[in-house]
């Protein structure tokens, strides 16, 4: 029988399988390699290289321009305030379900919608927000007929750095409560109630033992949500027509017309967007291990 | 008390996501003066611009998933059968595109695959399409893989090649008869993510010039007022439609066989 | 009547239409040891976590030391908790798990730092207080959260099925080491468990329950040799039964398929052809004639298992089979199946089960 033979060779012949076996890989590492590793080593060595091939330190030296220094920083602060908010109310709504005492089936439906609105992004985002938010939006125009508000007098511009942040909390907040919930989940209803028992106060609960145990997720997250943001286009350009000058929609406009003046700095902009999300994600994936290890 | 204030947060959360979604439909609905209708959707669906580039996007989408499946359920399942020792590697690379922005990527692919390099890949209309399908599946590997992985987790793949085996099957009969059918639940939850990101994505599709549903919507959206909303609820339909079937194919998922502990 | 520190009266917990605990009454006096014992879902947690806290009364009072503390919060009542799955914060070690109660209540460093070490000797791991719970073993962390249930000096103990999820061995020697902390520091201590050989190794009192309800509290001798129900007859330890008919009520005669007992005055209240059912613990039963014995029934060996120093013999009697258990002798073999025998027994260790 095959499965006998398989079985009681395995040792003689395990020298002589690995290779092959490791060849069974071959069409995922080309994939992998042609479409995803090559290109960015290209846009990473060409960061240090001058147009006739020698190393130089020049392109992300020329970074360093008023212009390019006002994008990487507004899109930071457009990432961090995203971020942060988007933390702030998945979290309150993901408490909210799994510890607030609501009914159960609001859990499964919240989730649900959480997966698609963390997909809805991009262009058609844009146009919702603008449809509500914009000149002629409907909560706009509400406020304005309705309550008297008008949210251009009050300096309110959806094409800036609050309504790209306010439009980013769309597919931000969601991905927040679908990393969050679980690790909401992981919060043992013991833990509260031995805390209880020992003589704790709710608020000395969360100080003591919930906040400390949930840090690396939320910080984790934070990095995640940063991230996101981060190198998100699609959305910015849709909603600003490029007026708006954050890093992607810079280097969108340099891949497509040069207009910077110089090639590599191309290179240089792509390679300072790679290191800043690679360097957050980082630190979501080690926050995670970590977290991971404490609740075994 | 408590169940107050999660209420509240719950109920202001959900405002938050409602008010958009209201305003688009709403807008959507206001291309004639003075009273709700369907006019925007009309010129949206007859524009032929719209059928151009919604089936050129669909068409795209489609050789995507064929690509996505026939190269992820090969490969997890080697992995998981032979050479368990590269998951670690394997799991890393497929992370790799959350990490990399899209328009890195792109750009890579524009610099390394233009006329003048070894595979010039962007010199032709196919040639480009061929590109453009690769990144769509490098955006989508994430989601495909992790799909693919926790379906073949809940069956015992190396139990089943063996039995297929010794009844004589060869790789290719293992692969389509044996495992494919097991995990095309998962593999349906990964073709539905994947239908639902190249539909909507923009920037590859952008910068390599093709006539794709995102650049598509973007330029509609620079020039008219009500088509743009009527988009973006159809859009949001698919999007919606692509979750709600995911859904829908997980519930039917064969429970894994109880292992004893 | 001594003053008992634990007074539960009339307590009873219902959830929406389903009565969970039906009016339970218990006395404790101080410094007793009292498990509540009985299969899933009886209501013994039920009662230990209304006690806490944790649930409330739907009717009933709980009084501790004097004063009534049912509308009491659980962080009010002073009280000392030990959980199933340990419940260590496994973002703290295990000084700070077991200091936990004291920081809470705003005791000084120092102090906290004594007492700390102080409990960690008691539980025997003086040197663990840097370690993190992931670190330890099952009965490490349990032996570290009866430390930090003991620590703030709490006036009752309660412990919610502390050993069921630690192997046999473990639970063996953290059984007799938790009653050996209970009676050094003297505190009323409150243990739920499904194991009977837990609660009747280690007791004082044992509650026996069964749809929350109380069918017997008392020591484990009387439990385990005078059960009142049949429900804890057959619950703790193995019981052998007979059924029977009442032949002769007054005489207090039963006939069994196997021949006549003769039970004098225990058959009060019964009628002539009433069905009632006699049951006897293995070790009450003798194979052959044993001296004293006064009943002896006629039967033929069904099964036997040796199992090393005990012989247990299954023997059919009538129509029933019942167990026994005989001592290994080096010189005499075990009976060989389908022998036939009689067994031997007092009729007064019968017990009777209506």
């Amino acid at each position: 029988m095959a499965s006998e033979t398989i079985r009681t060779a395995p040792a003689a012949t395990l020298r002589s399988r690995l290779p092959v076996n490791w060849l069974g890989l071959l069409p995922f590492a080309a994939f992998a390699t042609l479409f995803l590793i090559l290109p960015t080593m290209k846009i990473v060595i060409g960061a240090f290289q001058t147009p006739d091939g020698s190393f130089t330190f020049a392109n992300v030296a020329n970074l360093n321009t008023p212009s390019i220094r006002a994008a990487y920083w507004i899109s930071i602060r457009i990432s961090v305030a995203s971020a942060l908010l988007g933390c702030a109310v998945g979290f309150a709504m993901s408490a909210a379900v799994v510890l607030g005492g609501l009914p159960r089936w609001i859990r499964g439906p919240l989730l649900t919608f959480s997966g698609v609105a963390s997909n809805f992004a991009g262009v058609p985002l844009a146009f919702a927000f603008l449809a509500t938010l914009g000149p002629v939006g409907l909560v706009t125009v509400f406020l304005r007929s309705q309550l008297g508000i008008d949210l251009r007098l009050l300096g309110f511009n959806l094409l800036s750095f609050w309504g790209l942040t306010i439009t980013y909390l769309f597919f931000q907040i969601p991905l927040m409560i679908l990393i969050i919930t679980p690790a909401l989940d992981g919060l043992k209803r013991e833990w509260r109630e031995a805390a209880e028992i020992l003589g704790a106060t709710g608020a000395q609960y969360w100080r003591m033992v919930a906040l400390p145990i949930l840090f690396p997720s939320l910080l984790g997250t934070f990095a995640l949500l940063f991230a996101n943001a981060f190198g998100a286009v699609a959305t910015a350009i849709a909603l600003t027509g490029s007026s708006l000058s954050i890093a992607p929609i810079l280097l969108f406009a340099q891949i497509r017309g040069d207009v910077l003046g110089d090639p590599h700095l191309g290179y240089a902009l792509a390679f300072g967007m790679i290191v800043i999300t690679g360097i957050a994600n980082g630190i979501y994936i080690w926050l995670r291990a970590r977290s991971e290890r404490w609740l075994k | 008390m408590k169940r107050l204030w999660a209420w509240g947060a719950l109920f202001l959360g959900l405002l938050y996501f409602v008010l958009p979604l209201v305003g688009m439909t709403e807008f959507s609905l206001k291309m004639r003066r003075g009273e709700y209708s369907f006019d925007a959707y009309a010129k949206v669906l007859g524009d032929p611009r719209f059928q151009e580039t919604f089936s050129y996007s669909v068409v795209m989408a489609l050789f995507t998933i064929a690509f996505g499946v026939l190269l992820v359920v090969p490969t997890a399942y080697w992995v998981r059968l032979k050479v368990p020792r590269a998951r670690p590697w394997i799991e890393f690379v497929t992370l790799l595109p959350l990490v990399i922005p899209a328009i890195v990527i792109v750009f890579g692919y524009i610099r390394l695959y233009n006329t003048s390099s070894w595979l010039p890949l962007t010199g032709t209309a196919t040639g480009t399409n061929v590109l453009l399908m690769f990144g769509y599946a490098t955006l989508a590997l994430p989601y495909m893989y992790r799909a693919v992985d926790t379906g073949l987790r809940t069956i015992d793949v190396g139990t089943l090649t063996e039995a297929a085996q010794s009844l004589g099957a060869g790789w290719g009969t293992i692969l389509a008869r044996i495992i494919l059918p097991n995990v095309l639940v998962a593999v349906l939850s990964g073709a539905f993510l994947t239908f639902a990101i190249v539909i909507g994505e923009f920037t590859m599709a952008a910068l390599l010039n093709r006539p794709a549903f995102g650049p598509y919507m973007q330029l509609l959206g620079a020039n008219r007022a009500y088509e743009p909303a009527a988009l973006a609820v159809i859009s949001f339909s698919i999007t919606w439609l692509c979750m709600g079937l995911i859904q829908i194919v997980s519930r039917l998922a064969p429970k894994p066989p109880s292992q004893p502990n | 009547m001594s003053e008992s520190f634990l007074s539960i009266r009339s307590v009873r917990k219902a959830f929406g239409a389903t009565t969970v605990v039906q009016d339970f009454n218990l006395e404790v006096a101080p410094g007793e040891f009292v498990s509540f014992l009985g299969p899933s879902g009886c209501g013994k947690t039920t009662v230990l976590r209304m006690v806490a806290g944790f649930e409330t009364p739907t009717s009933g009072a709980i009084v501790v030391a004097g004063k009534d503390v049912t509308r009491l919060r659980p962080n009010q009542r002073n009280i000392g908790m030990v959980f199933q799955a340990y419940a260590l914060f496994p973002n703290l070690t295990v000084a700070q798990n077991v200091g936990f109660g004291l920081k809470v209540a705003g005791m000084g460093r120092a102090d906290i730092d004594a007492r700390v070490k102080e409990m960690l000797a008691l539980i025997k791991l003086p040197e663990f207080g840097d370690r993190y719970p992931y670190q330890l073993s099952g009965g490490q962390q349990q032996r570290v959260a009866l430390a930090r249930a003991l620590a703030p000096k709490p006036k009752l103990l309660l412990l919610d099925e502390p050993l069921s999820a630690l192997d046999a061995k473990v639970r063996v020697s953290l059984r007799d080491e938790i009653r050996l902390i209970q009676k050094n520091l003297g505190i009323t201590t409150i243990f739920v468990t499904h194991d009977q050989e837990e609660a009747l190794s280690i007791s004082d009192r044992i509650v026996v329950m069964y749809g929350g309800k109380a069918e017997q509290v008392g020591a484990p001798f009387e439990i385990y040799n005078r059960p009142r129900t049949k429900f804890v007859a057959n619950f703790v330890g193995t019981l052998n039964v007979l059924e029977g008919t009442v032949s002769d009520a007054a005489a207090g005669k039963v006939a069994l398929a196997s021949g006549e007992i003769a039970l004098p005055g225990r058959l009060d209240g019964a009628r002539n052809g009433e069905a009632v059912s006699l049951a006897l613990r293995p070790e009450a039963i003798a194979l052959g004639q044993r001296a004293g014995a006064d009943t002896r029934l006629a039967g033929k060996i069904a099964d036997v298992h040796f199992l090393g120093s005990v012989i247990r013999v299954k023997v059919a009697v009538g129509g029933s089979v019942v167990s026994l258990d005989t001592f290994n002798s080096p010189s005499a073999p075990p009976p060989e199946i389908g022998q036939p025998t009689d067994i031997s027994f007092s009729a007064s260790d019968l017990l009777v089960l209506r």
